[in-house]
Formats: C-alpha cells, sequence, structure tokens
C-alpha cells in the first residue's frame, strides 16, 4: 500500500502476533466495518439488501468455509449444497419443534454443528481416497443429503414436496424482520466468523491442515494424524457452510425446498473459492462479491443497452458469458482475484517511485 | 421373481452401455491430458442438438431465426477474433509457415462451414447422413477452440483449476448450444422400430421386454469400444496417445507433440460425446436435461478408474445394473420401512455403491495403482 511497516516496532509478543501487524492495516478494516454496520444503512435500498448485501455476506460465509476445506486442507469437495441443507433443516426443526427457543443465534449454531457432524461422516472417505476421486466421492453426499430432505416426511414436517416455511423469527429478544435488521444480524454472524476462520487458519490447526495440504504423506512423518486434521478441516468447513445454509434458508429466502441446495449451489460456492483465491479468506469475499454481481449485471445488461431479447434467451447467453469470464478468470490469474489484490499492494508500496 | 429380476437386469445392463458412452469421453481425455472434463456432458448435450436440428424439422423456424442470428454474430466474432490473433503471430514469426497460417486457414474453413450451415439449416432439414459427418465436424471445430483458447493456457496448472476451466466450459456450452439451436425438446429420428421385443417366451411368461433401440445403442456402444481400442492399441497416434498419458514430459522429449495430441483427444472424445447424444437423444429426446449425464457418469468414472477404458465399460455395466435393481427392488422396502416420500433412491445409490467399492481400492477397479512418495 502507500504506506509501510517502517517505524513501527513492536515491543511484545502480542503486538507480533496481531492479525493486521500494520496499523494503517487495522485501521481499514475497522472502518470497512464500521462503514457496513453503520453507513450502509443510511443510504441502502430494500432492493440493495435482499438481492446483493445479504446474498454477498451469506455466501462469503459459505465460501469461507469451503476455503477452508479446499484452500487450507486440500480436499476438493462438491458437496457444499448439502451441507447447507443439513445446516437449515436442523436449523428449521430446532425451530420448529422446540418453539421456546426462539434465538436465531442459538438455532444457526444449532444448525452449524448438525452439519459438522454430517461433515465428518462424509469426511471419512479422505482418509482412504484423494484428489478427484474424492471429490467425486463428495457428490454422494450432496446427492444423498438432497434426497433425504426430498423423502424423509419428518424433516420437513410432513409438508407436501418438502418445502417448509419459517415464520417470526428474533435473537435474544430482538425481532428480525425488515432487510435491515437482516442485514445487521447476518453482519455480525459473519464478522464474528471470519475472525474465528482467521485465526483458527493462523493457528496450530491451520498450519496441520496446510501441511496435510502440501503433501500428506510428510505431514504424516513430522507428526501430523491424518484422521483428526482431515477430520477437523470437514466439522469446521462443514460448520461454516452449515450456519450459511441456515442463513440462507432463515434470512434469505424464508422459504424453500431441497431444490434450494443442490448441486449448483456447491458449484456455485467452488466458483467463489476459485476465483476469489484459494487458501485466502478475503477471496472468499472478493469471489463470492463477484458470483453474486455478476448474474445481475448480466441481467440488466440488454435492458442498459437498449435491446429486447426474450427472457430465456437472456438465460442462455447469461450462462454463456458466465462461463467464458470463468475461463477468462483463470487464464488470466489462476491464484484468483486475491492474488491481484496483492500484486496492487506489492506495487503500491513502490508506488509512485518503483526504483 | 426370475423373470421381473432378469428384465430389470437387462434394463440396467443397456442404460449401463449408456453411461459407459459418456464416461469413455472423460476417460479418454482424463488419460491423455489429466484433465477432468466435466463439460463432456454439456460436449453430448451440444452434439444431439446441433444434430437434432440439422436433421429435424423447421417448424418454429422464425423464432430460431433470431436466436441463429445472434449466435452467429458471434460466432462470426469469435472466428474474427482467431483470425486476427493468427495474423498478428503469422506476421511474428516473421511469415514462415507457422501455426499462424494453418490457424488462418482454418478459421476461414471454419467460416465457411458456419456460412454453409447457416444456407443450408434455412433451407429445411438435412438427411442423417449429411447431418451426422457435419456434426462431427463441429465437433472437431469444437475442440480445436478448446485446445487452442483454453487449454493452452492452463498448461501446467494445477488439476483443481483445469477442473474449473472445463466447467466454465462446460456452462459456455450450454448456453451456447441452447443459443445456438433453441432449447425446446427435439426428436432424433433413427428410423429404428420403437415396438418392444420379447425374448425367452417361452422359458418366462410374457417373456422378457427389451427395447430395440437400447439393443441398438449397446450394439454401437460396444463397436465403438473395439475401434477405440484398435485405433489406441494399433496405430501411431494410439501409440502416441498412450506415450503421453504415461508421462507427458518424457512423450514431449521423444518429439511427440502434446497440442496436436490434445486436439486429438478432445476431438474423439467429441465423436464419442456425439455417438451418445444420438443414442441419448433417440430415447429421450434432446433437451437440457442430457447435459446432467455426466453427473451420472461420475460414479461409473470412480468405479471403473478415471484411467481405464475398459474401466469406464464395466463401470458403466455395475452402474447402470445397480441402479434399476435397488430402484425396483430395495426403494419399495426403504420406502415401507421408513415412511418415504417416494424412492428415487438412483440418485445417489450409485455414488455410494462406487464409494464402497473406493473403500477397497481408492484406484477405482482397473485404475493403475497409485503409487505415492514422498
Amino acid at each position: 500500500m502507500l504506506y509501510r511497516e517502517a517505524g513501527q516496532f513492536k515491543t511484545t509478543y502480542g503486538a507480533d502476533q496481531q492479525i493486521f501487524p500494520i496499523l494503517q492495516d487495522r485501521l481499514f478494516v475497522l472502518a470497512v466495518i464500521l462503514a457496513a454496520f453503520l453507513v450502509v444503512p443510511l443510504f441502502a435500498s430494500q432492493y440493495l439488501y435482499t438481492e446483493i448485501l445479504i446474498p454477498f455476506l451469506i455466501l462469503s460465509l459459505a465460501a469461507i468455509g469451503l476455503n477452508i476445506l479446499v484452500g487450507y486442507c486440500g480436499q476438493v469437495s462438491l458437496g457444499t449444497g448439502g451441507f447447507m441443507a443439513v445446516g437449515a433443516y436442523a436449523a428449521y426443526n430446532l425451530w420448529l419443534r422446540v418453539p421456546e427457543l426462539n434465538n436465531l443465534v442459538v438455532v444457526f449454531l444449532f444448525g452449524g454443528l448438525m452439519s459438522a457432524a454430517v461433515g465428518i461422516l462424509f469426511g471419512l472417505p479422505s482418509l482412504r481416497i484423494k484428489g478427484f476421486y474424492l471429490a467425486v466421492a463428495t457428490l454422494a453426499s450432496q446427492f444423498f443429503l438432497d434426497w433425504l430432505f426430498a423423502r424423509v416426511k419428518w424433516l420437513t414436517n410432513y409438508t407436501p414436496s418438502g418445502s417448509v416455511a419459517v415464520g417470526e423469527t428474533s435473537a435474544f429478544g430482538w425481532k428480525i424482520d425488515t432487510p435491515a435488521e437482516r442485514y445487521l444480524f447476518i453482519l455480525a454472524f459473519v464478522v464474528v466468523a471470519t475472525l474465528v476462520a482467521k485465526n483458527l487458519v493462523r493457528g496450530h490447526i491451520g498450519r496441520s491442515w496446510m501441511a496435510i495440504r502440501d503433501m500428506d504423506i510428510a505431514a504424516e512423518i513430522i507428526g501430523f494424524q491424518p484422521l483428526r486434521t482431515k477430520l477437523s478441516a470437514f466439522a469446521v468447513s462443514s460448520f461454516f457452510i452449515g450456519i450459511a445454509g441456515a442463513m440462507w434458508g432463515f434470512l434469505r429466502l424464508g422459504s424453500w425446498e431441497p431444490l434450494a441446495f443442490d448441486i449448483n449451489r456447491s458449484f456455485q460456492i467452488l466458483f467463489m473459492v476459485i476465483i476469489g483465491g484459494l487458501g485466502s479468506l478475503l477471496g472468499s469475499f472478493l469471489g463470492a462479491a463477484f458470483i453474486v454481481l455478476t448474474p445481475i449485471v448480466l441481467n440488466q445488461m440488454p435492458g442498459w443497452l437498449g435491446v429486447k431479447l426474450s427472457t430465456a434467451m437472456i438465460s442462455h447467453l447469461e450462462f454463456m458469458v458466465f462461463g467464458a469470464m470463468i475461463v477468462f478468470f483463470l487464464i488470466v490469474e489462476p491464484h484468483g482475484l486475491a492474488r491481484l489484490w496483492s500484486i496492487a499492494k506489492e506495487k503500491l508500496r513502490l508506488w509512485p517511485f518503483p526504483h | 421373481m426370475l423373470g421381473p429380476f432378469l428384465e430389470t437386469l437387462i434394463g440396467g445392463l443397456l442404460t449401463g452401455v449408456l453411461y459407459s458412452l459418456v464416461a469413455l469421453g472423460f476417460v479418454l481425455i482424463f488419460k491423455a491430458s489429466g484433465v477432468f472434463n466435466f463439460a463432456q456432458g454439456a460436449m453430448v448435450l451440444f452434439a444431439a442438438l446441433t444434430l437434432a436440428r440439422l436433421t429435424g424439422e423447421i417448424d418454429g423456424r422464425e423464432v430460431h431465426l433470431a436466436n441463429f442470428v445472434v449466435a452467429a454474430a458471434i460466432l462470426g466474432t469469435a472466428l474474427a477474433f482467431i483470425a486476427w490473433y493468427a495474423w498478428r503471430e503469422f506476421v511474428a514469426r516473421g511469415g514462415g509457415p507457422a501455426e499462424g497460417q494453418r490457424m488462418a486457414i482454418l478459421a476461414a474453413v471454419g467460416a465457411l462451414i458456419g456460412g454453409a450451415v447457416a444456407w443450408f439449416y434455412g433451407k429445411g432439414a438435412w438427411p442423417l447422413w449429411v447431418a451426422l459427418p457435419a456434426t462431427a465436424a463441429i465437433m472437431g471445430v469444437l475442440a480445436y477452440a478448446i485446445e487452442r483458447l483454453v487449454l493452452r493456457h492452463l498448461v501446467n496448472q494445477e488439476g483443481i483449476i483445469l477442473f474449473m476451466a472445463t466447467l466454465g466450459i462446460a456452462y459456455f456450452l450450454d448456453g451456447f448450444g441452447q443459443t445456438l439451436w433453441g432449447s425446446d425438446i427435439y426428436k432424433i429420428n433413427l428410423g429404428l422400430p420403437k415396438d418392444p421385443i420379447f425374448l425367452f417366451e417361452n422359458v418366462f411368461p410374457g417373456g422378457l421386454l427389451v427395447e430395440p433401440g437400447d439393443l441398438v445403442a449397446a450394439l454401437i456402444a460396444g463397436l465403438l469400444v473395439v475401434v477405440l481400442a484398435i485405433f489406441f492399441q494399433k496405430t501411431r497416434i494410439g501409440r502416441a496417445l498412450r506415450a503421453v498419458a504415461d508421462d507427458h514430459a518424457a512423450a514431449q522429449s521423444v518429439g511427440i507433440p502434446l497440442n496436436t495430441i490434445w486436439l486429438i483427444v478432445w476431438t474423439v472424445s467429441g465423436f464419442v460425446a456425439l455417438a451418445a447424444g444420438v443414442i441419448w437423444g433417440a430415447k429421450l429426446g434432446v433437451q437440457f436435461s442430457i447435459s446432467l449425464i455426466a453427473l451420472k457418469a461420475l460414479p461409473v468414472l470412480i468405479l471403473g478408474g478415471f484411467t481405464s477404458v475398459p474401466g469406464a465399460i464395466v463401470g458403466g455395466l455395475i452402474i447402470g445394473a445397480g441402479e434399476k435393481l435397488s430402484e425396483v427392488f430395495l426403494a419399495p422396502i426403504l420406502v415401507k420401512q421408513f415412511d418415504l416420500a417416494g424412492g428415487g433412491i438412483e440418485n445417489w445409490f450409485a455414488y455410494m455403491l462406487a464409494l464402497i467399492f473406493l473403500l477397497f481400492r481408492p484406484q477405482g477397479l482397473f485404475g493403475e495403482r497409485i503409487i505415492e512418495r514422498v
């Protein structure tokens, strides 16, 4: 950036281990968070909340979860949608069956925990199989969970076609109803979750994930147990994904059916992780922003250009442009948007006197 | 009991052959380039759509004419871009007999073919014997475009990046095919008898019901496998392909051009996609859901092993049979036992079956043994 660490001396270990060791970085992140909490509600419209900000935040959380598994631990998973569904339906069942406990925080955490349990179960094959074999094996969880929620009547409270709806929601007596309230609630959740994730990945457990990712046999030899490491990655990842799924159901959709969490959702979130940048939390946010905004822009494009096209045509063109953009991004920067950001930062350190 | 069982089994095996066909396309590409090509399903859809529209009735042409114009414009832009790029390369290399020249010629040929397609498309339906080679040619052009515009720029990237790129290609092709040819349900008429055949009527009461279309499909698939086996084992190109599959760097060092090999592989798997598309299209009609059979082919792949052609065939048969048998015999029991809202377990049963196999043989049934060293 335009500033550098010169002159900032650290005198304690605590200061040395901060997440953002440079003062300006700390201030910048703090400013962004404050702006998100205080400034955005001043001008945001209903559309901005429900179509852009809320999906962006929830999917960012899901992308962080998947990034822990794919980017940090190196286990490719195509079952994200299924784990989101577990979170959503577990949260729904707790909310429905224990009405005294109408507290979204508890409900969401329960969804996350259930999802983590299922994640551990479906993570077991990762101990035996690797790479693309594992990726395809995780599809088993996706299809099985899809089927489970469509067919087992108890889970959907005996509603036809498995579609469920939630009514009034609140947390600690705060009724969460309007889009602005939902946004703030989700934002608080995502900020805390990101902080937790950041600390996890830079701590001992995160390092063990990265060791397994870089070479699992070598990691085993230096003393990381593959069982514990891989399953903990599956558990933590599914926990975040489950919370995101519960949020998606409760606060984005309100009423949903298993189709909301089908395989396209899995691919969508994997795209976010890859385009954003593997092994980068910032990348999860950038990727989510990209994937959420692109279809909206593409959808509006013909209208802006004054071209009249049928809706079917627009959706086909959307597919095309979306696919082409993904390929383009992968070719230009296979390490994702996060890498572009860090390149820009490196350049700016020396700017305007590069030599 | 034996009668229905055998009937289900045969039905499952015949469906399994179709899965094998799609899986075969995956295996070819994975073997030769290590790319896990998720776009295989989209290629099947694209091939089927192209063939269906070339041979099909021309009712509703006005509706699709607008689509066609837009698509032609996009295609033209793409071709112009290739031509420009080729010209630049040509000039940069001092005008020698560079690849740029070949590309320019190819782009021109592509434009000509595009023009011809457009011309004839307006005139009416093509007979099958014209449309089939034309579709094959289009698949070849497609393979070239994929190799030139995507894969070549992603050499030496990690597997997951390449996989993601093929997902992008899949999205693009799904959109492109439907933009070009419309998204209704089309029919492919191969002129096969429709009436079911009854086998062994003297052994079982009522005999075994078999669709003739399925039998033809199985025949085509078998033929294709034999041809591919000969191609791989006996021809010079086949030998080169096997060398590349074994070791990219070593193959390159003895003078095998990787790019050409990739082009060939993608073209061949384009042809396989065409065969799969024709058979599926003739059976179920050509529609978007065809591209989803890629998902059906994935358990076949992990069961048979990513690198094994016979594995794809045997895996397909096992998955096809297992899927149908489970749906007919296991699902009712599950529904009754757990009070489910319907069966439909065939969606995941194949995956579970493959997963169980994998726990015992992580490289699949016929896959090469994975040896890891630090």
